[in-house]
């Protein structure tokens, strides 16, 4: 069975690519991955916040307390340099991880506003990185701003970094514009070479004991991939570039379903941190056994094979398909 | 030749820096501890080490800890013995714990050089400042004594010092005056490689290294002798004694030829026809040198001698040195040494003459006259009119001898008086005085502009900065000198040309312009625009302006700062305002090299930071005006007391005058001759430091007692009172029904803030579980600006205080809102805002202080305790509170059980009288006193009553056995003795006598404040500094375990043992307080105590002790022995198995952080295996429960 694929213009052996997580981090678990199946990683997210506030945060610890008691003029040694700042142990492991597997590394940095957190990206394309995933998680929290604005914004920030780096780029983003599709075609436009579809936003809860906000981490469930299969299934026709399916990943048949609406790669997370890297040997096993039992003989083949400009009724994807489930809903579903 | 003078780099550094660049470069190994002001040296060379910096022979020294100076001694003499080439550095104390090592390292002939930062010896108090007392201490041992005068003599004298002893073979003490030379920050010449390659032969180090020992070679040394053979086996080494003396000479020789720099054993300033002449030793010699030079240009025929090298005394070079016309001498010593025939440089120049008229080495025109007189003691100015002084005092046919000079001293009249007039500083020499906040970054900014000025023109520059003893809010004055001639000034400035407030709030309190010159240039930091300035300072600041005609500059810079993104941090601002008006370099000159600066301090933490900086430079220049000054003064504003009006008359006449800095002009009457002074004295220290305070909203407050539970400056108080009290609160006074069913009727409960001395910390906040249900954000506290408030709140807290304190008896003292119902003892210290360890101290003090007396180990606690200008501990309204001292920072285990041992000895003495006179008390109140049950509150209340009417009726006997009984009378009610201190004491230097303390049986209380490193003097590395945690001396990440003081005191077996951490539990921490106190053996309570050193905003103090908790780091447990009696286990684990990660916990700090910033494998590495030992030692303490579970 040929499971090849193109991503961003890498070749890779299969299309399961664990989606960025902490997971990367560790070289072990990387090596675990390679072992497993996966046929490039992203990194885990290098934040822009971290690039800024931990710079910030590291002065003021040091120097506040700083020349204010005659006993103690300073309260810890100061290295000889911050080499090793977030960023930089980023690099490191870029780098470690080049040399510790033979699959693509994807880096993926994460940021809102333009500035010098973008020169990054540059660094890793030079610490050996194979692609960037830019990462653009924004909340539009604040009401003056205009949706115009904020478009702009993201749209600045692909071409900011797409000029930095000779690399492939990939922008991942999450689903809530006002006309997706249309922004998908103007990330491709400022030099996306692909669109990672989609970002989940960390939601913040409330705990009630103590009355506080509580940002914890909920993983995907499954239900989730519904959003981003309908988008892809739409798009894939208009993109020119690459697309990877993310959020809500769990089993073959969703990476199957991915492909077939038109994914290059499926990228997962959760399931790999619930069930730990050799999960992707199953999925990729049960994927061949579908594939056989359906007679497809290469991934290639099943890409896009029931996108919107494949299946004999595309509004299935669009309102009509909301409008059918919603007629369709019986009391038992239910149960 | 010539070559090596021209490649010697110019640095701007201090002595400590100075010291330990030559130790460093010529050292193998080198034994470290802390202790202030030689802490900086350890420090310098860990962190160089740590670096990968090579000594002159190419290898990285090996810099190692210890966990005393003694330990440190023993660690140098034992690298020496095998022929390692080593050095230390201590100071006070610590050189004394060295003292008995020293005997054997002279006595065995070894080389070494001990660098000391000379500190005043602890005696009737303790002092972190300079004078000789500790190294005169060390003459009897046999060492080579050096003595180093300023900054560049510090690098050079370490230099010969590391020859001489090499060839001699005679160990050295090189020393130099703490705080005025070590902290001095001077311009100096560095001593290249190469000079110090020509200034060491190889031979020697090799010939120290054949004396080492070694199996290859085995020798004995170190033997036991007898009456037959000690005696002349021990006058063996007086060869090496009589040469050593030319071998430094024949150093300094060699020295000055490599670098110009010539010294001698006794250098002497002045004409060669002086008739009077003065002898001393440290930085008071360049005082006198600079002194002698303009009296000599007015006239006069004043010498001095400054003698180098102090043992061995080299008697005959000293009188070679004087000038054959000398009439009159005075010799100054740094140094008191009680019941004496003089100090000791007096004594040494006495025998001189002495020697000199029997072996004539030089006959004088007269034999001349000599005086001794003692200065400069813990760092007390000396000054030109001082010098002048003892010279004017000469002339007399017969000078005052055992004079002091520098103080007033009325009651033994020692003292020469001196008139200040007519010693202002040349026109050439700029003198600037800036005054700014601890926080603010003024002395930082200031060293940043020596380093500018040095480094960037052909000016001598000096900088010294003086810090108040308040570890919040505390006030810096830095004192700049530049010139064109070496500054020999080591004196503070009186007369400055230049004077800065960085902070406004300053301006009513200290008169800062008392010490401007005649048209000196005064820039302001206000907080209004340039056109109010005028109007809102104090009427007697309007006045100097416009007397002295200052020129007048101001700006808002914490506007420009916030403005710039640098958040509270002035420095950068203030600094450019400096360089745009003091003229001192062309102003676009000057800002570009502040650019420099900043790129050189910043340029490695990120384009952010250094753009802010940047932009802050550029915004300041623009909002620094020159603000017009009218023709006279009307401003209403006054300058506020020191203290209030109300305050006693001691805290008048003396604490007042410390607080408003003239300390220096009170007499020695002012002071018991025995070093007591009275306790309650912050309470009229008001220093108004926070910025915002807690604000109550009564209609959601629960009365809980949460925020002042954890309070660590006592500040907010809450009473229970009848609300008929009310009447005459102030309309603004904020007070709540009290709750619960405990309370009579109309009780109200009222929680309250001294505004004044409220930190600003936000631990209360913080802590505050009760939120309003409409709006969660607000609390029942929240932080609010002070200015509008401040007014109001002193109104009701001065109400507050007029409220009773509610009966001691009928509180639920065991419960953690009870016990806030009871007044603290302990209130307003100067400990850092948000401090971990004060609120531990705070609740003992409001359970037990009326009958508590505490022994206290030097550090954090001792200086808050007990520094002046006011301390802390506090009395009721009975005058009863505790009773505090503070011995050593070794001995504080035995010196608790030393009052243990007395107030038992002395409570079994009364019940002896007792019991002997029952009959004749005749009601049966010695049997009640006798049989008394004192385990409860109420119990030792109607003890004391008792024993107030025993007292009453003992008081008119004349029986020998009634007033033997009255002296004892009130060890007759329970005291409580507890003993305070750190973890540096507890796990380190002070470890074996815990230990023994522990296993004594007798009924102290020890509170382990645990901050897991030395907090006081710097944040060094002690045995409780945890596995991945980077401190000083520990740069590259603690590589071992924290030592589990808790286990190893349970496995003792016999005392009660408790770890606590209030932020995690306070429930726990009330219960292992009132266990430990009722315990009847010895109990340690190890209390995890956050601590500025940790690097994180300290209001989050107490959800880090949580997190330490959770993450299984810190498990909390309680061993109670005398619970095996009653067949219950012993052994109680207070918290769960560990639920977060040890890294959820450890990465919210910086002394984790930072190595994960500045090596991240290691930090890797070492936080896997912390977080292993802890689920570990999770295990053992499992398992313990266990084991301790009684068999059915």
């Amino acid at each position: 069975m040929n499971l090849e694929t193109t991503y961003l213009g890498l070749r890779l052996k299969n299309p399961l690519v664990p989606a960025a997580s902490p997971l990367s981090s560790e070289t072990d678990n990387v090596k675990k991955l390679e072992d497993a199946g996966a046929s490039a990683v992203v990194m885990y997210s290098l934040f822009q916040e971290q690039i800024n506030a931990e710079m910030e945060a590291l002065d003021h610890f040091l120097n506040t307390p700083q020349d204010s008691y005659a006993e103690a003029l300073s309260y810890f040694p100061e290295p000889q340099q911050y080499h090793n700042l977030h960023a930089e142990e980023y690099l490191e492991q870029i780098a470690d991880l080049k040399n510790a597997v033979d699959i693509p590394i994807i880096a993926s940095i994460n940021g809102v506003s333009e500035g010098g957190w973008m020169d990054y990206s540059k660094k890793m394309e030079e610490a050996g990185a194979d692609a960037i995933e830019l990462n653009i998680y924004y909340i539009a929290g604040d009401p003056s701003l205009t949706s115009q604005e904020v478009e702009q914004m993201y749209i600045n920030d692909v071409k900011a970094v797409k000029k930095a780096v000779s690399i492939p780029v990939s922008v991942k983003v999450g689903p809530y514009f006002s006309s997706f599709g249309n922004m998908a075609m103007r990330f491709e436009e400022a030099g996306a070479d692909g669109l990672v579809l989609f970002n989940r936003f960390y939601q913040p809860d409330i705990d009630l004991e103590n009355l506080e906000v509580n940002p914890s981490l909920e993983l995907s469930s499954p239900f989730e991939r519904r959003l981003p299969l309908r988008w892809i299934a739409m798009l894939r026709p208009h993109l020119k570039g690459s697309i990877a399916a993310t959020t809500g990943i769990h089993t073959a048949s969703d990476v199957l379903k991915m492909l077939l609406v038109g994914a290059d790669v499926a990228m997962m997370a959760s399931v790999l941190l619930y069930s730990g890297p050799g999960i992707l040997k199953h999925i990729e096993k049960e994927m061949v056994q579908w594939m056989e039992e359906k007679e497809y003989s290469s991934v290639e083949e099943m890409k896009g094979a029931m996108s919107s400009a494949s299946v004999a009724d595309p509004s299935a994807f669009e309102r009509a398909n909301y409008i059918k489930i919603l007629q369709g809903f019986r009391a038992e579903d239910f149960r | 030749m010539k070559d090596l003078k021209n490649s010697q780099a110019k640095v701007t550094i201090d002595a400590n820096e100075a010291a330990a660049y030559v130790a460093h470069k010529l050292s193998e190994v080198i034994a470290i501890y802390p202790i202030t002001p030689a802490s900086p040296m350890g420090e310098w060379s860990d962190e160089w080490s740590m670096g990968g910096k090579k000594n002159i022979w190419g290898t990285v020294p090996d810099v190692i800890e210890l966990q005393s100076e003694g330990g440190a001694a023993g660690t140098l003499h034992g690298a020496l013995q095998t022929g390692a080439i080593s050095t230390t550095f201590t100071a006070s104390q610590g050189l004394l714990l060295k003292m008995p090592n020293l005997y054997k390292i002279a006595g065995e002939l070894t080389p070494a050089v001990i660098h000391v930062a000379a500190r005043s010896v602890a005696t009737h108090a303790l002092s972190i400042f300079g004078d000789h007392s500790d190294v005169m201490a060390m003459r009897p041992t046999g060492v080579a004594m050096l003595s180093s005068n300023s900054v560049q003599e510090a690098m050079d004298m370490a230099m010969i010092a590391h020859a001489a002893t090499l060839e001699s073979r005679i160990p050295f003490i090189h020393f130099f005056d703490g705080f005025r030379t070590s902290h001095e920050v001077q311009k100096v010449v560095q001593i290249p490689d190469s000079v110090m390659r020509e200034m060491i032969d190889d031979e020697w180090v090799i010939a120290h290294r054949k004396r080492a020992l070694t199996p290859d070679k085995p020798i004995l040394r170190g033997t036991a002798q007898n009456p037959d053979v000690f005696f002349q086996a021990r006058e063996t080494a007086n060869t090496y004694y009589n040469e050593c003396a030319s071998i430094v000479q024949r150093a300094m020789d060699r020295f000055a030829k490599l670098t110009g720099r010539q010294y001698n054993l006794f250098d002497y300033v002045g004409p060669k026809d002086a008739e009077r002449v003065i002898v001393l030793m440290g930085s008071g010699a360049e005082t006198a040198h600079e002194t002698i030079e303009k009296l000599n240009a007015r006239g006069e025929k004043t010498g001095l001698i400054k003698c180098r090298l102090y043992r061995p005394f080299a008697m005959q070079q000293f009188i070679e040195a004087l000038p054959d016309t000398v009439k009159a001498i005075t010799v100054l010593d740094r140094t008191k040494e009680p019941g004496s025939t003089g100090e000791p440089l007096y004594n040494d120049v006495i025998a001189a003459l002495h020697e000199n008229r029997l072996e004539e080495w030089k006959s004088f025109a007269a034999e001349p006259k000599v005086t001794g007189g003692r200065y400069g003691l813990s760092s007390k100015e000396f000054t030109p009119p001082m010098v002048s002084r003892i010279f004017d005092e000469l002339k007399a046919d017969k000078p005052k001898n055992h004079f002091t000079i520098g103080i007033n001293d009325d009651v033994t009249h020692t003292s020469l008086d001196v008139s200040t007039n007519g010693w202002d500083a040349d026109e050439d020499v700029f003198e600037g005085l800036f005054y700014g906040l601890g926080a603010d970054g003024t002395v930082s900014a200031n060293k940043n502009s020596i380093k500018i000025i040095g480094d960037n023109t052909d000016y001598f520059a000096q900088g010294y900065f003086v810090y108040d003893s308040k570890k919040s809010g505390a006030t810096t004055v830095s004192h700049l000198r530049f010139g064109p001639k070496p500054i020999r000034s080591a004196y503070l400035i009186n007369k400055a040309k230049f004077v800065a407030c960085h902070q406004f709030q300053f301006l009513d309190r200290l008169d800062m312009l008392e010490k401007a010159r005649p048209g000196a240039i005064f820039l302001l930091n206000a907080p209004y625009s340039h056109d109010k300035v005028w109007d809102n300072i104090p009427r007697k600041v309007q006045e100097q302006i416009i007397e002295k005609n200052l020129k007048f500059y101001a700006i808002d810079a914490y506007k420009v700062a916030r403005e710039n993104g640098m958040g509270n941090r002035i420095n950068t601002v203030m600094q450019t305002c400096f360089f745009a008006i003091s003229e001192i370099l062309p102003k676009e000159k000057a800002i570009l090299l502040i650019k420099d600066a900043i790129k050189k301090a910043y340029g490695n933490k990120g384009e952010k930071i250094l753009q802010s900086n940047y932009a802050a430079v550029d915004n300041s220049v623009d909002n620094l005006h020159e603000i017009n000054v009218p023709k006279t003064a009307g401003s209403p504003i006054e300058m506020r007391p020191p203290v209030p009006e109300e305050a006693p008359e001691y805290v008048q006449k003396v604490i007042a005058e410390i607080i408003a800095g003239n300390g220096d002009h009170l007499p020695v009457s002012a002071f018991e001759p025995d070093g007591t002074f009275p306790t309650a004295t912050t309470q009229w220290e008001k220093r108004n430091i926070a910025q915002e305070i807690p604000v109550l909203e009564p209609d959601i407050c629960i009365q809980c007692g949460k925020c002042m539970f954890v309070c660590p400056h006592a500040v907010i108080r809450m009473k229970a009172f009848d609300g008929e009290l009310l009447e005459a609160a102030p309309e603004t006074f904020k007070y709540m029904d009290a709750r619960g069913r405990e309370w009579p009727d109309n009780t109200k409960v009222s929680i309250q803030v001294s505004p004044e001395d409220c930190t600003g910390c936000e631990l209360c906040v913080e802590v505050c579980p009760a939120k309003d249900r409409t709006n969660v954000g607000r609390k029942a506290l929240n932080m609010a600006p002070i200015d509008p408030l401040l007014d109001q709140e002193i109104e009701n807290w001065d109400f507050f205080l007029t409220l009773p304190e509610y009966d001691r008896s009928e509180i639920k003292q065991e419960t953690v809102k009870g016990s806030q119902f009871l007044q603290p003892l302990f209130e307003f210290s100067g400990a850092c805002a948000g401090c971990g360890e004060t609120p531990y101290i705070k609740l003992i003090t409001q359970l037990y202080g009326d009958r508590m007396v505490i022994a206290n180990a030097t550090g954090c606690s001792s200086i808050y305790g007990g520094n002046l200008p006011s301390t802390p501990y506090t009395t009721n309204s009975e005058g009863l509170g505790p009773a505090w001292s503070n011995s050593l920072f070794e001995d504080n285990a035995e010196f608790g059980l030393g009052f243990r041992v007395t107030i038992d000895k002395h409570t079994e003495q009364a019940r002896e009288l007792l019991s002997g006179m029952n009959g004749s008390l005749g009601n049966g109140l010695a049997d009640e006193i006798l049989k008394a049950d004192q385990s409860t509150e109420p119990g030792i209340y109607e003890q004391r009553l008792r024993v107030a009417r025993l007292k009453e009726m003992l008081q008119d006997s004349d029986a020998p056995n009634a007033k033997m009984l009255l002296s004892l009378a009130d060890y007759l009610v329970r005291k409580s003795v507890w003993i305070f201190g750190g973890d540096g004491w507890a796990y380190d230097i002070g470890y074996g006598g815990l230990d023994h303390v522990l296993a004594s049986g007798r009924d102290v209380n020890i509170l382990v404040m645990d901050t897991e490193v030395y907090s006081n003097t710097g944040g060094q590395c002690s045995k409780a500094t945890p596995m991945g945690a980077v401190a000083k001396f520990a740069a590259g990440g603690k590589k071992v375990g924290k030592k589990d003081l808790g286990l190893m005191s349970v496995q003792g077996g016999g005392a009660y043992v408790a770890r606590i951490a209030m932020g995690a539990s306070d429930m726990q921490t009330m219960k292992a307080i009132i266990e430990a106190e009722r315990y009847p053996g010895p109990s340690i309570i190890i209390a995890y105590s956050h601590c500025i050193a940790h690097g994180y905003n300290m209001k989050y103090g107490l959800n880090q002790q949580k997190l330490a908790v959770d993450s299984g780091y810190w498990p909390l447990f309680r061993f109670d022995p005398s619970k095996v009696d009653n067949n219950e286990n012993p052994f109680q684990l207070d918290s769960k198995a560990p639920k977060i990660g040890l890294k959820d916990y450890a990465y919210n700090e910086m002394r984790y952080l930072m190595l994960a910033k500045s090596n991240p494998k290691a930090a890797k590495q070492l936080m896997t295996q912390a977080q292993k030992e802890v689920h570990e030692n999770w295990r053992v303490y499992e398992q313990l429960e266990k084991v301790y579970e009684p068999e059915e």
